[in-house]
């Protein structure tokens, strides 16, 4: 990664690298707060703010961490940021923040904050890491809108909370698809994105772990 | 450079300075910013309760709701014996600091619930209830009451408010629950809620509340109609919590002892 050029962590991660997609990280959040896409692109810009200045904090200081407590340190920089965020949701955004709950305080253990002070921000100058952070928050950002764009139509028939399909619920047409609602619905749209993705840039396709042999032994016939 | 920064007393340093460096953005977080929380969280619980109660307005200002909640008596109730207490009694000035909820987890406050009556899942009642009273020219007008149970992944908290009789309901929600999205989570829909009015809470006797979620709807000409209320589709837990919980709440272990004294006059 050494030399990467600024547009480049910027964007990278948006399709080439997409932290959900590329490197499966973060999926957890990901399930938990895309029924509604308000809720998601609030929960995006505190991952935003989290991953940009984790990177930053990290990376200030990086010459300084003894790398016997590295871990620690980033965990205890990555930490401090969340709390600082979710207070700052509980004072101006208390609806959302609400219905985020736990969420947020989980952006703590979000493997993409963490995953990036340790494998960018350890190695770089500032600035870059910065830019290295908010583009992989944007990245994550991206895959979770487009759930939350499917979880939310589909399931609720609205988007941002506006009714684009009347529900039966509401006196409407659409038979809303509740599992939509619920959290593994998430995976089949990720897994479903995943495949489009690298169909469209195959270089993302890993090789196989193994190969299966061709089964020879003649068995129950 | 690389040993340097490895040695004991530096590692003890860097944690050092750290810890306190971040202890200090946290705390400054925390402290400048707990006020306008305290506000955000009165503001939500002031909401609930006018939303309860049949009074919250779409487009209503922060001013108009601290005015329309000002009309509200907070009150305090004993649900042992139904009567009425004075703040000082559970260490407060203002009955609008009493926290009902944190009681319940406090022991002295609070009382078990043996399991075989534990109807709303909820393990501990406080001994002490915060309710909220709407008198006009000395007439009672509508109670508002708090009342909290088990769905199927969570604790539901809400109120209830009913009318002078002390018998119907005039508005039910919940404010705080983390049931699934779209099937339990429609007890906050709007038209569910709205069935809810006008329904009797008692029968003939007035300790045993009557309420029932049936399944399939309820036909105008159905049996205890004025005790029905349509379950939510896809959410037969959390229906059976909510008939529970109110059941519970309205029942002699709840707020029976104290609306039946209220009724007669008697506090």
């Amino acid at each position: 990664m050494a030399g990467a050029s600024a547009k480049q962590v910027l964007f990278e991660p948006i399709f080439s690298n997409n932290p959900i997609a590329l490197q499966i990280l973060g999926i957890c959040s990901a399930l938990a707060v895309t029924t509604s896409l308000s809720v998601t692109i609030v929960m995006c810009m505190a991952v935003i703010a989290v991953t940009g200045f984790s990177n930053l904090a990290v990376s200030l200081v990086r010459t300084q961490i003894p790398g016997s407590i590295r871990i620690i340190v980033q965990m205890t920089i990555i930490a401090s940021l969340v709390i600082v965020v979710d207070q700052i949701l509980k004072a101006y955004a208390y609806e959302i923040s609400k219905q985020l709950s736990v969420f947020v305080g989980l952006i703590i253990t979000n493997c993409i904050v963490m995953g990036r002070a340790e494998g960018f921000a350890m190695n770089n100058p500032p600035l870059l890491s910065f830019l290295d952070g908010i583009g992989n928050g944007l990245g994550y950002s991206v895959m979770l809108l487009f759930v939350a764009f499917f979880r939310e139509l589909i399931g609720a028939g609205s988007l941002f909370g506006f009714t684009l399909l009347p529900t039966v619920n509401e006196g409407g047409w659409y038979v809303p698809n509740g599992l939509l609602l619920l959290p593994p619905s998430a995976f089949f749209i990720i897994g479903l994105a995943i495949w489009g993705l690298r169909a469209w840039k195959p270089e993302q396709v890993e090789e196989p772990d193994f190969k299966m042999s061709r089964h020879k032994a003649k068995e129950a016939f | 450079m690389a040993k340097a920064k490895d040695t004991v007393s530096r590692t003890l340093m860097v944690a050092l300075v750290l810890s306190i460096v971040f202890s200090v953005v946290v705390s400054t977080a925390a402290v400048m910013l707990r006020p306008a929380q305290i506000q955000n969280q009165n503001l939500d619980i002031k909401t609930n309760i006018l939303s309860a109660a049949g009074m919250l307005e779409p487009g209503m200002t922060v001013e108009d709701i601290e005015e329309s909640f000002a009309r509200f008596d907070v009150r305090l109730v004993d649900l042992e014996t139904g009567e009425f207490v004075e703040p000082s009694a559970v260490g407060v000035e203002d009955p609008m600091k009493y926290d009902m909820y944190k009681a319940a987890s406090d022991p002295g406050m609070s009382t078990n619930i043996p399991s075989s009556e534990d109807k709303a899942g909820i393990k501990r009642r406080p001994d002490v209830a915060k309710i909220y009273v709407l008198q006009e020219d000395d007439e009672m007008v509508r109670v508002v009451l708090p009342i909290h149970g088990y769905g199927l992944w969570s604790t539901l908290y809400g109120f209830v408010s009913l009318e002078g009789d002390l018998n119907t309901i005039e508005g039910l929600g919940f404010y705080a629950h983390a049931e699934t999205p779209g099937l339990g989570g429609e007890v906050d829909n709007p038209r569910w809620k709205q069935q809810w009015v006008g329904k009797e809470l008692y029968g003939e006797d007035a300790s045993e509340p009557q309420i029932q979620l049936v399944k399939g709807g309820v036909s105008s000409d159905a049996r205890d109609r004025e005790h029905k209320v349509d379950a939510l589709s896809g959410a037969t837990l959390t229906s059976r919590g909510v008939e529970q919980l109110v059941n519970y709440w309205m029942g002699d272990r709840g707020f029976a002892p104290f609306l039946q004294k209220l009724r007669e006059g008697e506090v």
